[in-house]
């Protein structure tokens, strides 16, 4: 599953939808904000770029509820909790709901805090996934898993997105502690940033999630075909391994 | 001003909105905390560092020149005679005894005008930490007499280079920093904000400049609290100290905000940084960025329990201009020689403001602060 940051250049939605046409099984879209504390300095530019550029989440839900039938895959929006309790919670529900969005990840709204928006989430028909992290008690794991719907999000390492030289050992081992505990498919993000490396924690997990280093294309501005390439590089890798 | 909620809250404020991976320790520190807030051994140690290393209790001032110029009695406590200049060395003295006690061998910590990170600076030195501190690169430019003494203190002073560049864009910084190293580090943060346990515990590490201040005022006004307690408020640490020391009594309470980061003044809530707050924030919920004369107050937001007491109408905010605090700078520094950081300055050009209707009241203001940092910034714009 790629991560793109909605609004970020004229041709992020064209992106989106080759990155599909790549071989994408579902597409997670950035809704840009301003103090994004759980990434790394890829994404962060992104981010920055995009708001200067003057998307916002409005715009960026109308452009992807125009182009549903083009991207063909379920996409997740990720974005922080304000944009969501700024607009209010029922309200930014609805409105993934009517833009056609299955999933929502806010990654600083953490299990304790979740209720009040899963409640409304919920009831519009948008699935909340939740984070796992490698630091999370055992007892804390399921807990996370019961209330995370679509699918549940493992934390590939203690830190921030971003590429890193190798997979670090806890994204196999986060993998492993949550299929043990759920039947929810498990995708492990953060520092999964090659498709070797994709493939190496997709041995255990059921999918990975691959941001800075497509956000690092379309910060090049390789255009829709130069990341969808990218995208199809990691494609390859995963039916290779699973062949 | 007493414990939060189970979950964390003041009221509708507060909570903690961290990233997964945070989760468990900040749990740790809620832990770790209350079990040193009572453990007496813990409070003694406590006690004798405030005592003996940052020369506690520091002074009540009278003022008579001020006073008579404004026709307000003022009373100053004297937070900026404390070692490293100001309220901060409480609140960090606390948590690296706490860190310390919780096994951890590093601090990593945000600063905006560099008095939280040179007191956080201090207290690795003194207790052989390892140490990082951001600071946005706008901040490092004014205030770049404090990067140094970091340095000289043998921290390492990381700049923030994304956003605005300043305080808030440290706090970003310093918590991306905290979650790849939280098994040895603990994130020293300045005030009473972000995730639950910090409002709660920073407030309680500051008590004790209201409890002094209540002790103090006591004996000068024959067993009497002042008219009005009052101080500047930025993420609102030094305010939180000593309203904790009045909040039970009939004194009036009043947080004073740069106009530029008026956080109170504009009461919309948000969620940055850990907890639910008032929040300056554009009609989509991204965080703006403040606008003041003084670094230390250069932040969009405002403490959690800060938010509650100005909804339930127990303090009131007030929000001066740049211009009002250079008055008032110059103001004090030439009738008391008494030169204040830019940040109480705020608080006392709030009452220079408002002499009128405090005509003849007693007004405790706590003087969070000395100006020595701020000297050579003001120099430019005094001549």
């Amino acid at each position: 599953m790629p991560y793109l940051t909605g609004g970020l250049g004229d041709d992020w939605l064209e992106t989106i939808c080759a990155v599909a046409g790549a071989g994408a099984d579902a597409i997670e879209i950035g809704v840009p904000f301003s103090d994004p504390v759980m990434d790394g300095t890829i994404i962060q530019q992104a981010n920055d770029r995009a708001l200067s550029e003057g998307a916002t989440p409005q715009s960026i839900l109308a452009a992807v509820s125009g182009a549903a039938a083009d991207i063909g895959v379920p996409t997740a929006v990720m974005t922080y909790v304000n944009i969501a309790h700024h607009m209010g919670y029922e309200r930014f529900a609805s409105s993934l709901a009517t833009a056609g969005v299955s999933g929502c990840i806010l990654p600083d709204l953490p299990l304790e805090e979740v209720g009040e928006w899963a409640g409304c989430a919920d009831a519009a028909g948008v699935e909340t996934v939740l984070l796992a992290a490698p630091t999370a008690p055992d007892e804390r794991l399921p807990r996370i898993c019961a209330r995370s719907r679509g699918f549940v999000y493992g934390v590939g390492l203690m830190g921030i997105t971003g590429v890193r030289e190798e997979l670090a050992a806890s994204a196999t081992r986060t993998a492993a502690r949550l299929k043990a505990v759920t039947d929810r498919p498990v995708l492990v993000g953060v520092g999964v940033g090659t498709p070797a490396q994709a493939a190496e924690v997709c041995e255990v997990a059921d999918g990975a999630v691959v941001g800075s280093a497509i956000v690092t294309r379309m910060l090049e501005g390789a255009g829709p075909e130069g990341v969808a390439a990218l995208v199809a590089e990691f494609r390859s890798a995963l039916d290779a391994a699973h062949s | 001003m007493g414990e939060p909620s189970a979950d964390g809250r003041f009221g509708d404020f507060g909570g903690m909105f961290v990233p997964e991976p945070l989760v468990p320790a900040c749990q740790e520190l809620d832990r770790a905390f209350r079990s040193a807030w009572g453990d007496p051994a813990f409070r003694d140690e406590l006690d004798r560092l405030l005592r003996d290393y940052a020369g506690r209790p520091s002074p009540m001032t009278e003022c008579p020149n001020l006073s008579k110029e404004l026709g307000v009695r003022i009373l100053l406590k004297r937070e900026d005679l404390n070692h490293t200049g100001s309220h901060k060395i409480n609140n960090v003295l606390g948590q690296a005894l706490l860190a310390q006690r919780m096994g951890k061998t590093s601090l990593v910590a945000e600063t905006g005008a560099g008095q939280h990170g040179v007191a956080t600076a201090t207290a690795a030195a003194l207790f052989g930490m390892d140490c990082v501190v951001y600071m946005g690169t706008v901040d490092i430019a004014r205030q770049e007499l404090n990067v140094f003494r970091m340095r000289l203190l043998g921290t390492e002073v990381r700049a923030a280079e994304t956003g605005s560049r300043t305080l808030k864009d440290a706090v970003n910084e310093a918590m991306r920093h905290w979650v790849a190293v939280a098994d040895t580090t603990h994130y020293c943060l300045g005030s009473v904000m972000g995730p639950h346990p910090y409002p709660w515990m920073v407030r309680e590490f500051q008590r004790v400049v209201g409890e002094e201040a209540r002790c103090q005022c006591a004996e000068i006004l024959d067993g009497g609290v002042p008219d009005v307690v009052t101080a500047a408020v930025g993420g609102g640490s030094n305010a939180a100290g000593i309203f904790a020391g009045f909040a039970n009594t009939s004194a009036e309470l009043v947080g004073v905000e740069p106009a530029g980061g008026a956080a109170v003044g504009r009461s919309v809530p948000g969620i940055v940084h850990g907890s639910r707050s008032y929040l300056m924030q554009d009609e989509w919920g991204q965080v703006l960025e403040a606008e003041s004369i003084s670094a230390g107050l250069d932040y969009p937001g405002v403490g959690p329990e800060h938010s509650h007491l100005a909804a339930t109408g127990r303090a009131t905010y007030e929000q001066v201009s740049d211009a009002e605090v250079i008055e008032a700078f110059s103001l004090l520094s030439r009738t008391e020689g008494i030169i204040p950081a830019l940040e109480c300055a705020h608080a006392l050009a709030w009452v220079s403001r408002a002499r009128a209707e405090l005509a003849g009241r007693t007004v405790l203001l706590n003087l969070s602060g000395r100006g020595d940092k701020d000297v050579d910034q003001m120099m430019g714009i005094l001549g």
